[in-house]
């Protein structure tokens, strides 16, 4: 019998999981889906192996849905072969979108990352501090890894990508109507991220509890305030990304009552996400004297973290300074 | 330090004061040194921080911004957004391993061409003993939108 649904692919690299977990979170939907598709990759939770997608006719995968960021050569391979296998290609979640929170790694390099984890780290006994190498002999044979890139790259630095879904993780819903669109043709223009173009203040639950002027002496962080339900994040002193953040995850973290971190990266004309939430988290600050407001930013002890918690591989500038070589 | 290393500098000069405070120094007939390269906006407080961003991106070894003095912007409050957005960008290009003397913020009125001068003048010497910043996008990244600035 010859199987005529549309084949799907689903894979992983520098991620933590939790995309996949989005996945499942799609419940009886899921049915749905295996009903109208042949997933025919999916490590995670299926048995196939490398030379099952190498066997596969080019372009003969109609969506692969690619998670996690790009750091490794093992993830650089696997994202070209995908891309050769596939008519379409999404990242999916905001690792493979933007870098995302492994991008964060671009604030060190190689080099700083090994002596951390395997030498500095205080559970760490390795005396004669082994490395990880790309290939070392073993009873006469090699055994080999993959490198580990300085820089860690979102996908599209890698590959085409055709569209993103956005977020960590991407909500449910946004990628249940990503396949149905899928299937049914009806499909954005290329290189659209498949959720709304409007900032998140717009869909937050609380907007009308945002104060036409807003000015803050102070910004606190979410466990130095006892968080009010109803009241707009910013009016009570803490950062809250949404005003420079793409809206479509229904304002998951805000009817959790903590304030968006950004996850959704920025809206369509935004071409540096950190750029944009450093303009707007600045600008909101009373103060026109120096000192003061350097006193105020003070409370932001690491300005990358919390302005590209999710983008840094995505940002203008990419990573921090590479020492030359 | 490369022999012959001339610093590119972007300016970032508002509309009602340093952008005069240029002109005046040009039919003042001031020398001052050639490496800027001015953009006009109507206000300094229009200065996005991915402008600085960009402009170091690509191929910009520092960025001299100028606006109204403290109380004389054109906008009213315009240059204090600037100079608050001013001090977390200095610690987000420090982070970045950008050293923060790249980037300055000066307020330069309309008559004050000389005090231009002495900014532009200044800046470019900082920068020159910096070296140049050669921020390119690692090896593995290229994006196919990357403009070089001549």
């Amino acid at each position: 019998m010859t199987n005529t649904k549309p084949k799907v692919a689903f894979y992983w690299c520098a991620s933590c999981g939790g995309c996949e977990e989005a996945v499942v979170d799609l419940a009886e939907k899921i049915l749905d889906v295996v009903a109208a598709v042949d997933i025919v990759f999916w490590p995670v939770a299926l048995d196939f192996k490398l030379k099952d997608v190498e066997a596969m006719a080019d372009s003969s995968i109609v969506a692969t849905f690619l998670n996690g960021a790009i750091r490794t050569s093992e993830q650089e391979e696997m994202a070209h072969l995908l891309r050769r296998k596939s008519q379409m290609l999404i990242a999916f979640g905001a690792c493979s979108h933007l870098g995302g929170i492994p991008g964060l790694g671009n604030l060190w390099d190689r080099a700083s990352i090994f002596h951390r984890a395997y030498q500095e780290s205080p559970s760490t006994v390795n005396p004669e501090g082994t490395v990880p190498q790309p290939s070392c002999p073993q009873n006469g044979h090699p055994l080999t890894l993959p490198v580990f890139f300085d820089t860690v790259r979102s996908l599209d630095q890698v590959v085409e990508v055709d569209y993103y879904l956005p977020g960590c993780a991407p909500p449910a819903g946004l990628l249940a109507k990503a396949v149905q669109a899928l299937l049914s043709g009806n499909l954005p223009p290329k290189g659209s991220v498949l959720a709304g173009d409007k900032a998140l203040c717009e869909e937050c639950p609380r907007k009308d509890s945002r104060p036409e002027k807003l000015t803050l002496k102070e910004f606190k962080r979410p466990h130095q305030v006892l968080i009010d339900p109803e009241k707009c994040m910013m009016a009570q002193n803490l950062i809250c990304m949404g005003p420079a953040t793409r809206g479509g995850c229904e304002a998951r973290c805000i009817n959790g009552n903590m304030p968006c971190t950004g996850c959704f990266g920025p809206t369509d004309n935004v071409r540096d996400y950190g750029g944009k939430a450093l303009s707007a988290i600045a600008s909101i600050i009373d103060s026109t004297d120096p000192a003061e407001i350097d006193s105020i930013l003070a409370k932001i002890p690491d300005p990358v973290g919390l302005l590209y918690r999710y983008s840094l591989p995505a940002s203008l500038l990419h990573r921090k300074k590479l020492e030359a070589a | 330090m490369p022999d012959g290393f001339e610093p590119k500098i972007v300016a970032f000069f508002c509309n009602w004061c340093t952008y005069l405070a240029a002109d005046l120094a040009g039919t003042s007939r001031m020398k001052y040194a050639p490496n800027i390269r001015v953009i006009r906006t109507m206000c300094s407080g229009r200065l996005d921080p991915q402008f600085v961003l960009y402009a170091l991106a690509n191929g910009a070894d520092g960025v001299l911004i100028g606006g109204c003095h403290p109380g004389d912007c054109h906008y009213q409050e315009g240059n204090y957004k600037t100079l608050r957005r001013y001090h977390l960008l200095k610690r987000l290009l420090k982070e970045y391993g950008i050293e923060e003397e790249r980037v300055r913020l000066e307020w330069i009125s309309a008559a004050e061409a000389d005090k231009l001068r002495t900014a532009v003048n200044q800046l470019v010497e900082k920068v020159r003993a910096l070296g140049p910043l050669r921020w390119c996008a690692p090896v593995e990244v290229r994006e196919p939108s990357e403009v070089t600035l001549q």
